[in-house]
């Protein structure tokens, strides 16, 4: 078991080694948070190129972070994290389309608005009844959930309202008819339906809306430089290019702008990407572009396990202390043991996690993501773990304690030579399987911005439009990480049968009651 | 046998009650050095108890125990101290305990069941230690079984493994509770046979036994036990022809009804 343990160990030490970014160039970092996840046109990973983080919002960081002359590094957070992360220093600027808003505006500082725009409602091509939004009244309308826009079908009234997390769903609702209007912003709409011969967009711009860089609200003078550079970016010339070449040059951007001068760029960006989305892929195609994701699944994987093993490791060893603590301590830490057990056991992992990665750092605690989830992860288990402990040590039959004392042992000899050893042989299956179980609530670690496989997925299918194929790809990917370790539980339960025959004399007796005796 | 041998275990006025009432009944004796003695009685008389009192697996809840050089004393409601433990602690490396039910350990070896003990309580080497553990294997006569798990043994050779063990510990004194019970008839002989052994060489021993022939050809005193007294304390053959007691009479003429072997 020791043996194992330290194999264990070394493998999680090997893994963490190998993902420690290089160390730090000599140019300043400018570090900035978004989401990539379903983040088209604004950040998504090209569908061309998964490795390859695109969108017009890139383009933007990019070229303030090279007229600033810092290095850009991109760190991901889920959306509705972006303003916490930024809180709590994962990042020095947030941009994701946030919407400058007075809610907003408490809590950051915003640069100056590089967007402006509104919401598009979208309609089937069939559709006679609905050109605005207040024709919405009676039907069902779908939007991003917690949105402006949901705000504004809201105020409308009479609206069967449907939520959506995902915003490529909403338009695939609306095509089969689940949903018969689709409000979005603009660029979203642009970029998940623009080009579907079965769906268009009605009605006047809706609403207004301004997107601004956030920052923490102490960073002066980090909003007087960002601003500066948008400034330049606008005068320049710079931000219309690249607006134009995702195609969301508007005649709102003109009359912000007050350029009202012809494109002279191609929206080459948007093209690839309606190229890529219009037509459904043959299956060659499609196969190809699997195979092209596959070195990013493999990434993901190591993650998963990194934060697994590691999370495990924490689990066995606090398990074992929770355990012994609770059956052989003073009564008062066996029952501050069991509070933390109960309490732990009683309440959600994602709190949990949340809690640890959002909510120590208030108090001074921060952790790293991967440490968060690990460690997340691990308290959370060796709740678990040390209820099977405790059936472990209960399954030896009090007369092993005996023999153990009456040969000179002391207590603690007595557990460590006698007692454990047969304990931890009993429980190694129900902790392989403990683990198989942790290895899946590893994708919860998704949302405090790692990207292990969940994330992954929720990545790749977002920027394909595909959730089938990666779907069956990365749970076949789950299933063959847990395969190993389900062998070995079998295995040593096998093992455990044939030892049983062993332990047939001697009573099974609650070892609690009969070793406080000794005392 | 050796009545001019010096006492080498003294107890005086041991109490012991559990839950559901009083155990062990104020017993004093004392046994002498290199004696053999067997403690008889009928079931629930406390016998098994008062060994367990001897080696500290019970703590007697008041009364003295003296083994050798140790005296283990408890006062009546006295609360256990860490001296008091640390005397327990002491008095158990002069006293080796063998099981009805053999008790060793099952993931271990032979082998590795009789090292174990001299190694973490005593820290000596593995070499050590292995050389000690096969002396003492060979002596029970199980040379050949060094290797083999628990698992794979007799009850007869259990139960020499298991006294193999307990001698391994180099103690002044042997105890064993109710040792053949556990045994099929045939395995009894050769368990009986090391205890003899053992005596030859001038070993202390006490026997909780049912093994009344035993009893009485091989002990030096046999004690009887009835309702956690000590009735009567008497050489072997004296015991089993005049007994003086009726509780002895009584447990002895059933016993003799029920075991006509016995009969002498």
């Amino acid at each position: 078991m020791k043996k194992m343990l330290l194999v264990l160990l070394a493998i999680a030490v090997l893994f963490t080694g190998c993902v420690q970014p290089a160390s730090a160039a000599a140019q300043k970092e400018l570090r900035w948070g978004g989401d990539s996840e379903g983040g088209f046109p604004y950040m998504f990973p090209n569908p061309a190129n998964p490795k390859e983080l695109i969108g017009f919002e890139v383009d933007i960081v990019n070229e303030i972070a090279s007229y600033l002359n810092m290095k850009p590094v991109y760190i991901n957070n889920a959306w509705d994290n972006l303003i916490p992360g930024l809180t709590r220093h994962m990042y020095d600027i947030a941009i994701d389309g946030l919407e400058i808003t007075p809610d907003h505006e408490q809590v950051v500082n915003f640069s100056i608005p590089y967007y402006r725009t509104f919401l598009q409602l979208a309609v089937r091509k069939d559709e006679k009844n609905i050109k605005t939004l207040e024709d919405c009244r009676g039907h069902k309308a779908g939007t991003l959930k917690e949105s402006y826009s949901a705000e504004m079908l809201r105020q409308v009234g009479g609206v069967d309202i449907k939520t959506y997390i995902v915003e490529a769903n909403t338009y695939e609702d609306l095509a089969n008819g689940r949903v018969d209007a689709a409000l979005f912003d603009f660029p979203i709409a642009l970029y998940s339906a623009g080009f579907n011969p079965e769906i268009k967009f009605v009605g006047a711009p809706i609403g207004d809306l301004k997107y601004g860089i956030a920052m923490r609200k102490e960073d002066k003078q980090l909003q007087k430089d960002i601003n500066g550079a948008l400034v330049f970016l606008r005068d320049s010339g710079k931000l219309r290019e690249i607006y134009d070449r995702w195609n969301l040059w508007t005649p709102t951007m003109a009359k912000e702008f007050n350029d009202y001068s012809p494109s002279k760029v191609e929206p080459t960006r948007y093209n690839d990407w309606a190229e890529n989305h219009r037509p459904v892929l043959t299956f060659q195609k499609r196969l190809e572009r699997y195979a092209a994701v596959m070195p990013q699944f493999g990434r993901a994987a190591i993650v998963t396990m990194q934060v697994s093993i590691t999370a495990m490791i924490i689990a066995i060893a606090l398990g074992l202390f929770l355990a012994i603590t609770r059956v052989f301590a003073s009564r008062l830490c066996a029952s501050l043991a069991t509070v933390y057990i109960e309490t732990v056991r009683g309440t959600p992992v994602l709190i949990q996690l949340f809690f640890i990665f959002y909510g120590l750092p208030s108090i001074g605690i921060k952790f790293s993501p991967f440490w968060a989830g690990a460690i997340g992860l691990g308290l959370n288990y060796a709740a678990y773990e040390a209820e099977i402990y405790r059936s472990g040590l209960f399954a030896i039959p009090r007369t092993q304690w005996e023999a153990a004392l009456a040969l000179g042992m002391t207590r603690w000899q007595a557990m460590r030579e006698v007692i454990l050893p047969q304990a931890i042989r009993i429980v190694i299956p129900p902790i392989t399987n403990d683990f198989i179980s942790l290895l899946k609530d590893s994708s919860l670690v998704s949302i405090i911005t790692m990207v292990d496989l969940t994330k992954t997925y929720g990545q790749i299918s977002a920027a394909y439009y595909d959730y089938l194929g990666p779907g069956i790809l990365v749970a076949v990917i789950y299933l063959l990480l847990g395969l190993p370790f389900v062998r070995f539980a079998r295995y040593t339960e096998k093992r455990l049968a044939a030892m049983d025959k062993d332990s047939q004399h001697g009573h099974r007796e609650n070892i609690y009651r009969s070793s406080t005796r000794y005392l | 046998m050796n009545a001019e041998n010096k006492p080498l275990i003294i107890i005086k006025d041991l109490h012991k009650s559990f839950e559901d009432g009083e155990i062990l009944k104020n017993i004093s004796f004392t046994i002498r050095e290199g004696d053999l003695a067997s403690i008889i009685g009928p079931s629930g008389c406390g016998k098994s108890t008062f060994l367990r009192c001897i080696n500290g697996i019970e703590l007697m809840d008041s009364g003295s125990i003296t083994i050798a050089d140790v005296t283990l004393e408890r006062a009546p409601g006295q609360v256990p101290d860490e001296k008091m433990l640390d005397t327990v602690h002491r008095m158990r490396a002069e006293v080796g305990m063998v099981f009805q039910s053999y008790n060793l350990f099952p993931h271990k070896t032979l082998l590795e069941n009789v090292m174990l003990a001299p190694m973490v309580v005593k820290g000596k080497s593995r070499d050590e230690a292995r050389e000690l553990a096969t002396k003492f294997i060979d002596k029970v006569g199980l040379s050949g079984f060094a290797n083999r798990y628990p698992s794979t043994l007799s009850g007869g050779q259990s139960q020499r493994a298991a006294i193999a063990r307990a001698l391994a510990m180099n103690p002044r004194v042997m105890l064993y509770d109710e040792p053949t019970s556990a045994l099929d008839p045939e395995l009894v002989g050769e368990v009986l046979q090391v205890m003899k052994d053992l005596d030859a060489e001038g070993m202390t021993q006490i026997i909780v036994t049912h093994e009344m022939k035993f009893a009485r050809d091989a002990s030096d005193y046999i004690i009887f036990m009835d309702k956690g007294e000590i009735v009567e304390y008497e050489d072997g053959d004296i015991l089993f022809e005049h007994p003086k007691n009726d509780r002895t009479k009584a447990f002895l003429r059933h016993f003799v009804n029920t075991n006509p072997e016995v009969a002498c």
